[in-house]
């Protein structure tokens, strides 16, 4: 089994270059008509939903989960929420300790790789359908997916390993092995295996090709239509540059452009959300109404519901087991430390980015109602709510931008294409981890899974591979499977690490340093 | 209370005059010397995953690197010459982190070099010499 699927994966991408000298239409219908009909049946299987609903059972596994956690460890979100500013702000750092990865720099690279197309185009899309009221919905699961990140990064640190050379591995697949074997518990290396599995094809998938494909749409909506494959080559180089190639200059430009677009991208939605300061409190009262009447849309209050936690749990990607590898190769004595920090995670990139979002779009009234009844009219299908320019998913968050400020989709489709970048950066270390624990730590092993990785970027911006993007996504959640059920338990092992840090906190036996 | 002079250095030309005329000053006057060599380093910079993972492997051998090829060679030459010598080695904002070395380890002086191009950078971004001038907690000697 462990040697099955990457094997695959190795034989696809050698036959690949033979293939592309063939029609690129042809291509795309071979690789959807065999992706199609061998893994629809997983696909179908994450994605179903609870007999008789539309609920999806994945979300429910997600949101559950993360309600467990936060009732667990007694709110943790808030009650340790001052101390993880304070941690981050450096307040507990120790002087001499400068030139170690700072809590800062852990929790920026973790959410480089989650705020990304899910906070511009996927909330859109969850409004568009689930009207406002999703809004409400997603925020709250933003905030309870908060305790499911401090409990999976707390475990990433503390079981990570710790090799000669200084270099660390850590994540999922170690407090699977490790912590099941601390606790007795059998079966930590299989659900380890597979975690791995689903990693390595959630991070070519989501993580790769999906990215790689938006962005190309979102360049050929501002530079008009041209072939998928010049960008993919492009991009394509540029990881390869960064990722095997070690060139550090160009990771550093990302670096320093990212966040910046970040807070532009933020500060950009305050504006247009102050410019139309009268509305402010219309648009609250419509994403509560919404969240608990609906207003009209597909599937009243329950379908503002689904989408909101759907577009949460895609977003911000607690419970996932992403965020514990991107944690825990950082030095510290504390494994919880990264815990509390990794818990402002979702609250950035859910509540406060997708948050933005959400409110723009419905401050500049994207969305038509009856003036008669105040509910929202549906499209000729009755699938989502009827816009003004009939947009949908990253259009409808372009729209809602330019319609107030003119030509913030050329801005708009820069930070597209930099989060798309920042996120496969960021996965492709995510695969990375995963294969090297399958296979072994070598430098030709590493190169060989960044090799592949570079080769789907070219596929994923060339083709419109559907069952590809669905089997990929179904694989990022199929790793929240996992991950989850190691959660559950390991849970008692970060409790005690929580007791004993936290009597040590009010003691004063840990002390700031400044 | 003997001088204490603490000397920012990083190998160059100019650091070079500086720990001479810090030490020069130091045998006149019976006063030691504590040579700082500081990384520039910023806890809010950005990092991709593989340095992080790689950072503290990285840091170890700055370090190593600092000690061997900078501090080593000029401890031997300085102790020789009679002035009782101390090395330190930091990360951080050099002028900042000089100025917290100053103070934490009661220095009565600082000696600093400087290079004289006012190029556009220092200009917009200021120096170290620019800045200890304003922050500086001791007298301190820029050496041109």
């Amino acid at each position: 089994m462990t040697r099955l699927v990457p094997t695959a994966v190795l034989a696809a991408c050698f036959t690949f270059p033979a293939a592309l000298t063939a029609s690129a239409q042809s291509i795309d219908e071979t690789i959807n008509g065999i992706f199609a009909s061998s893994t629809g049946w997983f696909v179908n299987l994450i994605f179903s939903n609870f007999p008789g609903t539309n609920f999806p059972w994945i979300v429910a596994w997600l949101v559950i989960a993360a309600t467990v956690f936060t009732v667990y460890f007694g709110v943790i979100q808030f009650r340790a929420f001052g101390h993880a500013i304070a941690l981050v702000r450096g307040d507990y750092s120790d002087p001499d300790d400068a030139g170690e990865v700072s809590h800062f720099q852990a929790l920026a690279t973790a959410l480089s790789g989650t705020v990304g197309l899910g906070n511009i185009a996927g909330v859109a899309v969850a409004i568009g359908i689930g009207g406002p009221g999703a809004t409400f919905w997603m925020i709250l699961a933003g905030l309870l997916g908060m305790a499911s990140k401090f409990t999976e990064c707390t475990l990433g640190v503390k079981y990570r390993n710790e090799y000669a050379n200084g270099k660390v591995s850590g994540g999922p697949m170690y407090y699977l092995t490790k912590g099941f074997a601390e606790r007795g518990v059998p079966g930590g290396r299989f659900l380890a295996i597979l975690f791995s599995i689903f990693c390595i094809l959630g991070a070519l998938g989501g993580g790769n090709m999906f990215q790689a494909n938006q962005a190309h749409a979102q360049l050929t909506n501002v530079f008009g239509v041209y072939p998928g494959w010049i960008t993919g080559i492009v991009f394509a180089g540029i990881v390869f540059a960064v990722i095997v190639g070690g060139i550090k200059s160009i990771a550093r430009v990302t670096e320093k452009v990212v966040p910046i677009m970040g807070v532009i991208y933020v500060g950009t939605a305050l504006i247009i959300i102050l410019m139309n300061y009268d509305m402010i409190g219309w648009a609250f009262g419509q994403i509560f109404a919404g969240a608990f009447t609906g207003l009209g849309v597909a599937g009243g209050f329950v379908g503002a519901l689904i989408q909101g936690f759907r577009r949460a749990a895609f977003s911000n990607e607690a419970g996932v087991g992403s965020a514990a590898i991107a944690h825990s190769a950082v030095r510290t004595k504390e494994p919880i430390t990264e815990g509390f920090v990794s818990l402002l995670e979702p609250l950035i990139d859910t509540v406060i980015v997708c948050t933005m979002t959400a409110l723009v779009i419905i401050i500049t009234g994207q969305l038509i109602s009856d003036p008669n009844t105040g509910l929202y009219l549906l499209n000729e299908a009755g699938t989502a709510i009827r816009t003004v320019g009939d947009t949908s998913g990253v259009a409808l968050t372009s729209a809602a931008f330019s319609s107030s400020i003119g030509g913030f989709k050329y801005v708009l489709a820069l930070a597209v294409i930099l989060f798309a970048f920042s996120t496969m950066i960021s996965w492709s270390y995510y695969g990375l981890k995963a294969w090297t624990y399958l296979f072994g730590e070598s430098k030709t092993q590493e190169l060989v899974f960044k090799s592949i990785f570079c080769l789907f970027v070219v596929i994923g911006a060339s083709a419109s591979l559907g069952p590809v993007i669905d089997f990929s996504d179904a694989a990022i959640f199929a790793m929240a499977v996992v991950n989850i059920i190691g959660l559950y338990v390991l849970m008692p092992i970060v409790k005690r690490e929580l007791n004993s840090y936290w009597s040590r906190l009010k003691s004063g036996e840990i002390k700031k340093f400044t | 209370m003997s001088e204490k002079f603490v000397v920012g250095y990083d190998g160059s030309d100019v650091a070079k005059r500086a720990l001479d005329f810090a030490v020069s000053r130091a045998k006149a006057q019976g006063g030691s010397i504590l040579i700082v060599h500081v990384l520039e380093w910023s806890p809010y910079s950005f990092l991709t995953p593989e340095e992080i993972e790689e950072r503290h492997a990285r840091r170890t051998e700055e370090l190593e690197r600092a000690e061997t090829a900078l501090m080593t060679p000029l401890k031997s030459t300085i102790a020789a010459a009679g002035v009782p010598v101390e090395t330190r080695i930091k990360y951080g904002h050099v002028a900042k982190t000089l100025c917290d070395v100053a103070k934490k380890e009661g220095a009565t002086q600082m000696v600093i070099g400087r290079d004289g191009d006012g190029g556009l950078s220092s200009r917009v971004f200021g120096s170290v010499a620019g800045s200890l001038v304003q922050v500086a907690p001791v007298p301190c000697t820029i050496v041109p």
